[in-house]
């Protein structure tokens, strides 16, 4: 059974060894010509006073706390559908308690205004 | 020996090339379909008709000069691109691009590999390559591409969610995770699931737009008010290898619609005893043929709709797919559970 995984992990090998084959090649290739400000970030021409890495909104962070819920949640999922046949009517019912639980906190979240971009 | 290593060994080589070639003229294909779209011809100076335009890029971008900003953590910053690539790369490993057939008087499967979990696979690997885009925008230490990496990544989860929960339903329909298996499955239920699920049909459409940030969902790169997105600050070979892995995954994604939802290696009506003939044309042509189908859809969409506000994005996502899919769910549990 593992050994399905062999090609995958020689596919990994293959993958990144191309890509920093390419790297390294282009790298003996182009030119090094470099001064200061070709070396500034991109800044539309004026020299950047602070560091980039500043405070952002947090609504990135909320939006990577729901997923981490949700996705997780899907994952239960997975192993469920595919011995969907052999639960049959009890396997439902099961997933509909799950999933009502599931949309009862997708129904607070819409309702705190969790999913309000604006 | 031969089975285990230098037959994988051969179809990864082989896939790979394919891969690089198919998005090289990927690019070239959309320049062009985009230029008809416009009334313009598009790239005609390199070769006939620009046919070796892609040939020609590929070289320039190998003899540019490849620049590290002063700022960027530098092996973050070249550490960003590969992370980006491999993982989209990767997921050819069990996409199936036709059954076991005999060549040369030994049983070969057009397919690196099948594992029992491979859509699991591909959804977890393909959610890889956000690492990428996130490295990218952090590393480089400029303001546009920490906003387009903070963007895309916020993106890209949140229409993860919604494709992952629809896919459920497909492997309700299936009953296995192998992709060979829900192809199988297309067959032995006499449907391919485009027609069983067009609800999941379209939201794996959709959602597989936003994942692979095109148009109308093409915000991280949206030229007017960032710049170029994520990548500003690379160049040469890196920047490269980013537009490899973003073509690399439209591929990804026209192939496993076409697997899921349209029967993959299967010619069309496949249990129909008159359209038999269909059989002696090559099953991985039938593949090939549905995939470009989806590349152009995806293009021909570039071409019409406008691009989506960030609110409106979100809202999409959040609110509207997201219901739709566990909807779907839910309803393709009950009808299955009736019919048994």
């Amino acid at each position: 059974m593992l050994s399905a995984y062999i090609p995958i992990a020689m596919f990994v090998a293959v993958a990144t060894g191309f890509a920093i084959f390419t790297i390294v090649f282009s790298n003996l290739l182009h030119p090094h010509k470099y001064n200061k400000v070709k070396l500034e970030p991109y800044e539309c021409g004026i020299e950047p006073a602070t560091d980039a890495r500043d405070r952002y909104s947090i609504r990135y962070y909320l939006v990577a706390m729901l997923f981490v819920i949700f996705d997780v949640e899907t994952v239960f999922m997975f192993p469920w559908a595919v011995i969907f046949n052999k639960l049959a009517l009890f396997g439902l019912i099961e997933m509909m308690v799950f999933i009502f639980i599931l949309v009862v906190g997708y129904y607070y979240a819409w309702q705190k205004g969790a999913l309000e971009w604006v | 020996m031969i089975d285990q290593v230098l037959i994988p060994l051969l179809k990864i080589v082989i896939v790979l090339n394919a891969t690089l070639v198919a998005v090289t003229y990927m690019v070239l294909l959309e320049r062009k379909v985009i230029a008809w779209a416009q009334s313009r011809l598009g790239p005609m100076r390199v070769g006939p008709y620009g046919v070796l335009q892609p040939i020609a890029d590929a070289i320039k971008l190998m003899i540019k000069e490849d620049i590290t900003p002063v700022r960027a953590d530098k092996w973050v910053f070249t550490a960003a691109p590969i992370i980006s690539m491999v993982p989209a790369l990767i997921v050819y490993a069990v996409i199936p691009f036709g059954p076991t057939v005999s060549l040369f008087g030994r049983k070969v499967s057009l397919y690196i590999t099948d594992i029992n979990v491979g859509l699991l696979y591909i959804v977890s690997v393909a959610s890889v390559g956000v690492y990428g885009i996130i490295l990218a925008g952090y590393s480089s230490n400029s303001k546009y591409p920490l906003l387009a990496s903070l963007r895309a990544s916020a993106q890209l989860i949140s229409y993860e969610v919604a494709v992952t929960l629809t896919l459920v339903s497909v492997i309700l329909m299936a009953g296995s995770l192998s992709m060979v298996e829900i192809v199988n499955a297309q067959y032995n239920q006499h449907v391919w699931f485009v027609f069983a699920q067009p609800f999941a049909f379209v939201l794996v459409l959709i959602g597989g737009l936003a994942e692979t940030n095109r148009a109308p969902f093409d915000l991280p790169e949206a030229e007017q008010e960032l710049t170029g997105g994520f990548h500003t600050e690379y160049s040469g070979m890196r920047f490269a290898l980013f537009f490899l892995a973003e073509y690399a995954n439209m591929i990804v994604v026209s192939s496993v619609v076409t697997t899921l939802f349209l029967g993959g290696w299967l010619p069309p009506f496949p249990n129909v005893g008159a359209l038999h003939l269909l059989y002696y044309v090559p099953s991985w042509t039938w593949f090939l043929i549905k995939s470009f189908l989806f590349l152009y859809l995806f293009i021909w969409i570039r071409a019409t709709l406008p691009r989506y506000r960030y609110d409106q994005l979100m809202r999409l996502g959040w609110k509207v797919l997201i219901p739709l899919a566990i909807l779907n769910l839910v309803v393709t549990g009950i009808v299955k559970v009736m019919l048994m």
